[in-house]
């Protein structure tokens, strides 16, 4: 029996309304519990802020796309070396660390929960295999399912429980934990070089619209009672004037919603809220998604905040990576995946002297500062694609600081400070706020349960960042702040000391969720039976690879964390 | 009699996993259906030649040992080396992979795989242009226009064309066999009537070829269509409709003059590499009027003057093409798992081959880092040599100065690399008597299936190497204290 305590912190733990209370955390076996013995092993947190360890909802870390990414670039790891250590092994980082590196590098910033948003079915074992050598943190990943043809054509023939049957298949057959949609119909689109450019084009050869494809999956989601909603990266991505289509792609779930509960997620807003006819024009449409936001409960959103910074973008949205690869002359990597999806990778420098660049770099900080509820909007940059990850902590001085921002506003492009509407935003987010953006909230709208607070009965991943509240305004000293959140003080992991002084003491390895679906009538049973079946037969026709090799054996991963859940057909 | 479905072969990167193997009552393999002939050659007859016992040279010859002496002897070997390398890994599983990295890292040595002296040149082409490319299944779904380059999978991928090109059948494009039996009965046909004119009228015979020059007819149907451009006839030339010789050396004036031709630019001579501008322009239209095409390439490419400057070129005329259809590249990777250890190499160090983790932390520069030139500058004192055979591939030069040191040889059969080395790991076959992951050439991964057992007392290649990483850090610690 491990036991230790973290005392004397400011402890802030928003899904517990903690708000900066100076009090004592208590770990028992990797969990929390209401108290300990003498004897147990002393934190010192005292004059430091206590938060539960940090919760990233989309981070590209591990699988075929990041590792291609990373083949790609031996000039992004030439700059950034990590040499090995008594407990540490080598890598190489920036925009694409390698696993053990990039393990360790969000370790150091107190983060302990990282998603891994976007998998290749067919390549899930590829994911695995990289999560696995990631240490330090737990994880998940998302399948990708928006363009599966077994998907399409149930959406399209209007057989929703069939489709649910086949995708509680997929989840576990890929141990994913949350359903991903990428460009939907694009993507098949794009298997013949194509594209769809609304939510009501029809997909070639599939008779279906991504309206469709977006509100099928959503009621898959719901009849499946998914711990995280669908997690969306609209049609139109990157494109001026696409603020539309974000908003369509909300409106066209409205009426799905139950009760106050989320039914989609969309992910990096920044790049679905251009406003513009053309990128000469390119305006924010931040008000607008803000707007909406505030008035409607079923959607979160994260930020895909923009860092000036040399950069790698990697997303399943092959045709837009297409349209980078024109519009940079970059070197491209395009990776359709049979029967599933597809994928691409361009190198990519954001400037603080391109109009365009800066606009997107207000646009996220915008968004965030604008939409008065911190519990629908998370903090990410959707490393590496809006820039790397290890930049977080000079996103929360930008939130905690309008000073962080001004400075930051003196140096960018004139025409885009201009119409920046941050000189107007004064809001700064508190401490609190900070810890629903980075961790509570996001944890929540994963459902994951155990992580992201500190109450009795969470696992004991717990972050101590050296900034004291009574003594400095972080608004005010957002430098000293920035470099807290940069090293934590402490980084605790399943009740373990992991980090110290933002140096890697422990190496240990996490777990990987995954959702185990089990049906909750007989009924449910039968048309998975079935669906199983029908898989089986269409295997050959549809996929290089046999049904028998395509599942992957839960005890593949290093360290397997099902997550049970009934669904409710 | 025992029948074990959806095994993986363990030959090429094909990676055919709808092999069935047969086993007899006592457990032996007698069959294995569905494999070509290099993946029957080895499921039958992986064990009549394979080294039964780990080996130690003693005075100058290869002595029976146990395996902790073995392990032992390879440890002390990579301990007191200053810049070992450890080269191969092609022939096995990822798991063992990844002990590898963390091995070389342990002993500060230089990483480095078989790609190195095979699509090393792919890889920095890749790293320079790209490469659009898609998993296999696309080219079956969706290929209208396959072209073979450099490659000839008649030979070292048998059933590449059957299971994801011109014999294959997709949603949207059906297979060319019927096409090919119908070209291959046309040519029998052809070649009677020629003997029996020969015979009657007593003079030479031939028929007037069917088109003056440019492509053959079959190029403008609309089902699939195969081209093949090489320097000689091969039989994978003889299943395609088109075939194009192109002059030895030459296939990086070419690649660039097509490009000029599918970027609407205008050729100011009468031939490129031996092929007349007229055909050329033809094959360009053809290139830009396809539905989607796949361009597969191989060692004719990598290997031949040009080198990563061919492949870049042929990436290039790819993204190209791109603007005007959807094509794709995919280079013929060959051994085995060869694209698994660039895969795993390049998780955990950030860089797929040649990989220096002498100074603590990983270094890239092939030319330097990379074995071959190493080796001939003779800057290592030390290999092992784990599922390769370097020995057999490597230029003369190299192979020299790895006879001059210290050598570990990790593998099953006897080979002209184990019986140069000091120490021979004989570890069980994976993917026949081990379990493990492996990698398809389009980067799908795949499970090895165990089998059969192994014989007593083998153990895997990534236990072996667990038990050297364990005695190397034993070693060092004692050195230490």
């Amino acid at each position: 029996m491990t036991e230790l305590i973290v005392k004397n912190g400011f402890v802030y733990d928003p899904l517990n309304r903690i708000d900066g209370e100076r009090m004592d955390i208590c770990i028992r076996d990797g969990k929390i519990v209401k108290s300990v013995k003498d004897k147990a092993k002393v934190v010192d947190a005292s004059g430091m802020v206590v938060m539960p360890g940090g919760v990233d909802i989309h981070s590209h870390i591990a699988g075929g796309e990041v590792d291609t990414g990373r083949l790609l670039r031996p000039e992004d790891h030439v700059k950034d070396v990590e040499v090995k250590t008594a407990v540490t092994r080598s890598g190489v980082g920036f925009s694409i660390p390698s696993t053990f590196t990039t393990g360790y590098r969000y370790s150091k910033m107190g983060y302990t929960t990282v998603m891994n948003p976007s998998m290749a079915p067919l390549q899930a074992r590829h994911t695995h295999e990289e999560l696995s050598d990631t240490p330090m943190i737990d994880k998940g990943t998302y399948p990708l399912l928006g363009d599966w043809w077994i998907s399409l054509e149930h959406i399209r023939d209007g057989l929703l429980e069939e489709n649910a049957a086949h995708i509680a298949w997929m989840l576990k057959a890929t141990r994913g934990y949350a359903i991903k949609i990428v460009n939907p119909g694009g993507l098949e689109a794009w298997g013949f070089g194509r594209n769809v450019h609304s939510l009501d084009d029809q997909v070639p050869n599939f008779g279906i619209t991504p309206r469709e494809i977006i509100r099928g999956l959503c009621k898959v989601n719901t009849m499946l009672n998914l711990p995280h909603t669908i997690h969306l990266h609209t049609n139109n991505l990157g494109q001026p004037g696409n603020y539309v289509t974000a908003l369509e792609s909300m409106k066209c779930v409205e009426d799905l919603a139950r009760k106050d509960k989320p039914v989609l997620h969309i992910t990096h807003i920044q790049f679905c809220a251009f406003k513009g006819e053309d990128w000469g024009r390119l305006k924010s449409g931040a008000e607008e998604i803000a707007n909406y936001v505030n008035n409607h409960s079923h959607v979160t959103l994260d930020m895909g905040q923009v860092v000036f910074s040399d950069t790698t973008t990697m997303t399943a949205d092959g045709p837009f990576q297409f349209g980078l690869y024109h519009l940079t002359g970059n070197k491209w990597v395009n990776h359709d995946v049979e029967t599933e999806t597809s994928g691409g990778i361009v190198p990519f420098t954001y400037k603080r002297s391109s109009a365009v660049h800066a606009t997107q770099w207000s646009i996220a900080l915008e968004i965030m500062l604008l939409v008065k509820d911190p519990w629908k909007v998370f903090m990410t940059t959707d490393h590496p694609n809006a820039g790397p990850f290890f930049y977080y902590p000079k996103i929360f001085a930008w939130y905690i600081s309008k000073k962080a921002r001004e400075d930051m506003l003196k140096k960018i492009n004139k025409r885009a400070r201009k119409r920046s509407l941050l000189p107007t935003i004064d809001r700064e987010l508190s401490l609190y706020e900070l810890a629903i953006v980075t961790r509570a909230g996001q944890a929540k709208a994963l459902g994951l349960k155990d992580k992201g607070h500190l109450g009795v009965g969470a696992d004991a991943d717990i972050a101590v960042y050296n900034i004291n509240p009574e003594r400095a305004d972080p608004a005010k000293k957002f430098v000293s702040a920035r470099k807290a959140f940069d090293r934590a003080a402490y980084t605790i992991k399943d009740g373990e000391v992991v980090v110290k002084d933002g140096k890697i003491v422990k190496q240990v390895f996490g777990k990987t969720y995954w959702v185990d679906v089990e049906c909750a009538r007989n009924h449910c049973r039968t048309t998975r039976a079935r669906a199983d079946a029908k898989i089986k037969k269409k295997f050959k026709d549809y996929w290089t690879v046999e049904y028998e090799n395509y599942p992957i054996r839960e005890g593949f991963l290093h360290s397997s964390a099902p997550v049970a859940v009934k669904a409710e057909i | 009699m025992k029948v074990i479905t959806g095994v993986t072969c363990p030959v090429c990167g094909t990676f055919c996993d709808d092999l069935e193997i047969v086993l007899d009552d006592k457990n032996k393999i007698i069959e294995a259906r569905n494999a070509c002939a290099m993946g029957a050659a080895k499921f039958l007859n992986y064990s009549t030649h394979r080294t039964k016992t780990p080996l130690i040279r003693k005075n100058g010859e290869l002595v029976e040992a146990t395996m902790d002496e073995a392990i032992e002897k390879a440890a002390q070997i990579l301990v007191d080396a200053h810049y070992p390398i450890l080269y191969g890994w092609s022939n096995t599983c990822c798991e063992a992979q990844r002990v590898g990295v963390e091995l070389v890292e342990e002993v500060g040595g230089v990483m480095d795989n078989t790609a190195t002296v095979c699509h090393g040149p792919s890889i920095l082409g890749v790293q320079a242009a790209g490469i659009p490319s898609a998993t296999l299944g696309q080219m079956r779904h969706r290929a209208d226009l396959i072209i073979y380059w450099a490659s000839n999978p008649w030979d070292a991928h048998p059933r590449h064309p059957e299971r994801y090109s011109m014999f294959s059948d997709g949603r949207f494009e059906k297979s060319s066999w019927i096409k090919y039996l119908s070209k291959l009965r046309g040519e029998m046909s052809k070649k009677k009537i020629q003997r029996a004119s020969n015979l009657v009228l007593k003079k030479d015979f031939c028929f007037a070829p069917c088109h003056e020059e440019g492509l053959p007819c079959s190029m403008y149907t609309k089902n699939r269509r195969t081209i093949v451009v090489d320097v000689r006839k091969t039989r994978s030339a003889d299943a395609a409709d088109c075939f194009l010789q192109v002059e030895p050396g030459k296939d990086y004036e070419l690649l660039q003059a097509l490009r000029v031709l599918v970027n609407d630019g205008e050729l100011d001579v009468d031939e490129v590499a031996g092929i007349p501008v007229e055909t050329l322009e033809d094959l360009a239209d053809v290139l830009i009027g396809c539905k989607l095409g796949i361009l597969f390439f191989g060692l004719g490419l990598t290997m031949t003057k040009g080198k990563h400057r061919n492949i870049d070129a042929a990436i290039n005329l790819t993204r190209d093409l791109n603007n005007r259809t959807k094509f794709l590249i995919m280079p013929m990777r060959g051994h085995y798992n060869v694209t698994g250890v660039n895969i795993v190499t390049t998780w955990q160090t950030g860089y797929p081959f040649a990989v220096d983790l002498s100074n603590g932390y990983p270094r890239y520069n092939p030319g330097e880092t990379s074995a071959v030139d190493i080796l001939c500058r003779d800057e290592s004192d030390a290999m092992m040599v784990i599922a390769s055979d370097p020995v057999a591939h490597f230029p003369r030069a190299a192979s020299k100065n790895i006879a001059k040191h210290p050598l570990i040889a990790i593998d099953p059969e006897v080979t002209p690399t184990t019986m140069l080395a000091d120490v021979i790991l004989p570890p069980a076959f994976v993917g026949i008597e081990a379990e493990g992951t492996a990698y398809r050439m389009d980067h799908v991964p795949l499970p090895l299936k165990k089998v059969v057992e192994p014989p007593e007392g083998f153990i895997s290649d990534q236990e072996i190497l667990r038990r050297i990483l364990q005695k190397v850090r034993e070693l060092k610690k004692r050195d230490m204290d």
